[in-house]
């Protein structure tokens, strides 16, 4: 977080430490949930539904085997009469009386959140960044409507442009494809895009451009050679918002996509095992999906405040 | 800009390009630069927006698109305006919305204070409770479908190792008086650090010599909170408040992994309703219309909150 050199009357002993167990405490709750499915991820199905709930386990890679492939069962004399097992998963498939028949969806599920994600981040920020320059450097008329609209996009519930989308979508050969996908997030983050980067760019003194251009530069010289350089933390910010949203985005992917272009959210919930959901597979697929953005998290810290709030904050 | 630069610079650059730049004014840059991001909103959000008015109007089905489509005038609105059961999902919305930020203000702004006392690692700490804010809503519903669980979940086993209860006793997303409150207890797990975020700004906005004349006049550190801290902070926690409203008015993610609205409809919130019956039975205009209803629904109460806020803004 920010260490700016704000100094309430400094606070006494007992208060600092009175206020650090509060939020130690906090901290510690907030994060049992996350450990508990790091830790489901490396349990084996029994383990992960016992009873007292188990801290001490034997570490399996069961849940990620499940993950990745699909088995089958077979009788118990066809599985002693095959090759030995090649391969770690293939062993523990055959513990439990089944083969290994193939890979499952989560590769392409994720494959496809990758694309989506880094499509629509792409397009999204390239026109943010231009609309945002547009906005802070142009008189344009009724800029204060035009940018109201781009952020009153964002309050429509996903489910109610949905119905539309998905016809048009149909019409145009879009549904459950990628392309259709990173358009529509496009669509959905050009407008956090655009407000960003317009405080981030505002920020940027007019004089840089105009000492630029009696230097000789043209305008678009000048936004490609000065203001993107000084930009550039601001877009990687941007980018990365763009990016997170897109990779948790779940109401329109569970009902646009099906199947060639759902993303990981959708696919996650609906891995079942035998009887019932598996958990540890569950929770090693969310554990996979989740590390980029604890990452992302933490290189973010400093801009988090201005990017969820549409820049209408900034420290 | 004045004209005499902006010739001298294109008349500097290499000609062939020169003769291409001169003719783009700044305002066509501005233009150029502003137009795709409003006309990918227009073909994304507008113009879906606009068909939805439009089928709100007639009865028609997005399965049968060889049906004859009728136009049946206001009727999909009266009859969602006078049915009673709409108002069970309205109901859960406000009961959802409204506890969701009592709870989270109260514990967000607590907090905000708690972490301003800078204690130490408080910088750590608060990186590590904003992790949950940044995941996807409906991974984390899903993963606390898991900790829910009566005979195997982390919570359970929790509360009845503090309470006594035996855990197979209450089951927190079955059971109509308490899958609201699972709802309520993993939304504000997910969204606290969001308030907590846009609090601690606030409280770092208020800057230190009030506080040292408040010292000089005596003023009991209470009466400091009462008349400086809460007052000061107070724009940024009604932001707090309007950002999480508005979102959880739209809410869908969550409740549809947790509970997909049940038991009964205990939980069924509108976005949930809107799912329902546009994608399962397929009442394409009569969801257009509820969707419309709640847009204005929301657009209208943000925008009476924001006047609110901007009237406290200006005090």
């Amino acid at each position: 977080m920010s260490t700016s050199a704000h100094s309430v009357v400094e606070p006494s002993g007992r208060t600092k430490a009175i206020a650090g167990s509060l939020v130690i405490a906090y901290a510690l709750i907030t994060m049992l949930p996350l450990v508990w499915i790091f830790l489901t991820a490396l349990k084996t199905p029994p383990d992960s539904i016992s009873y007292p709930p188990k801290i001490v386990f034997t570490p399996s890679l069961e849940g990620f085997c499940n993950l990745f492939t699909t088995r089958s069962r077979q009788t118990e004399d066809y599985i002693k009469s095959l090759p030995p097992a090649s391969g770690t998963c293939e062993e523990i498939a055959r513990a439990r009386n089944m083969v290994i028949a193939g890979p499952s969806n989560y590769v392409p599920r994720f494959w496809n959140s990758v694309v989506i994600a880094f499509g629509s981040t792409f397009f999204a920020v390239a026109l943010g960044t231009m609309a945002a320059y547009g906005f802070s450097r142009f008189r344009v008329p009724l800029a204060d409507d035009l940018l109201f609209f781009i952020l009153s996009t964002r309050m429509m519930p996903p489910i109610a442009v949905a119905i539309p989308i998905y016809l048009m979508y149909r019409e145009l050969g879009l549904s459950d494809t990628k392309f259709g996908m990173i358009l529509l997030y496009t669509a959905v983050n050009v407008s956090l895009a655009v407000w960003l980067l317009k405080g981030f760019i505002d920020e940027i003194p007019r004089e840089y451009e105009e000492a630029a251009m009696i230097d000789g530069y043209t305008r678009l010289q000048a936004f490609r050679k000065v203001v993107l350089p000084q930009a550039a933390t601001g877009i990687a910010a941007t980018a990365i918002f763009c990016m997170i949203f897109a990779w948790n985005e779940y109401a329109f992917a569970v009902l646009l996509t099906s199947g060639e272009a759902q993303t990981a959210p959708p696919f996650i919930p609906i891995i079942i095992g035998e009887g019932g959901q598996d958990w540890p597979a569950v929770a090693a697929g969310t554990a996979i999906f989740l590390v980029p953005i604890v990452v992302f998290t933490v290189l973010l810290r400093k801009h988090l405040l201005r990017g969820i709030t549409f820049g209408a904050v900034r420290k | 800009m004045s004209p005499p630069i902006i010739d001298r610079a294109a008349a500097s650059t290499p000609p062939a390009l020169a003769r291409h730049i001169r003719g783009l004014s700044d305002r066509a840059i501005a233009w150029l630069f502003i137009a795709p991001t409003i006309v990918l909103l227009l073909a994304i959000n507008i113009f879906p927006l606009i068909w939805t008015i439009r089928l709100s109007f007639t009865n028609f089905r997005a399965n049968r698109t060889n049906a004859p489509v009728r136009d049946v005038g206001i009727d999909n609105y009266v009859s969602i305006l006078t049915d009673p059961e709409v108002w069970q999902p309205m109901q859960a919305t406000a009961h959802f919305v409204i506890w969701t930020i009592l709870i989270q203000t109260v514990l967000g702004f607590s907090l905000a204070w708690a972490i301003d006392r800078k204690f130490r690692g408080h910088g750590f700490w608060t990186t590590v409770i904003l992790v949950p804010m940044m995941l996807s809503p409906a991974v984390v519903g899903n993963f606390w479908r898991f900790l829910f669980q009566p005979q195997i979940g982390l919570f359970n086993y929790g509360i009845s190792a503090v309470t006594g209860v035996p855990p197979s006793s209450f089951e927190m997303l079955g059971t109509v008086a308490l899958a609201p409150w699972a709802i309520v207890i993993v939304d504000t797990w997910m969204w606290t650090p969001y308030v907590i975020l846009i609090c601690l700004a606030g409280l770092r906005s208020i800057p230190d010599y009030i506080y040292e004349a408040a010292e000089v006049d005596r003023a009991s550190p209470w009466r400091q909170f009462w008349t400086i801290t809460l007052p000061m902070a107070l724009p940024f926690i009604m932001l707090a408040v309007l950002f999480r409203g508005i979102e959880n008015f739209k809410m869908f993610d969550m409740v549809n992994l947790l509970t997909s609205g049940g038991p009964g409809s205990t939980t069924e919130v509108a976005s949930i309703t809107l799912k329902r019956e546009a994608f399962e039975k397929w009442r394409t205009g009569y969801s257009s219309a509820f969707a419309i209803i709640l847009f204005v629904t929301v657009f209208g109460l943000a925008n009476i909150y924001v006047k609110a806020l901007n009237r406290v803004k200006s005090r």
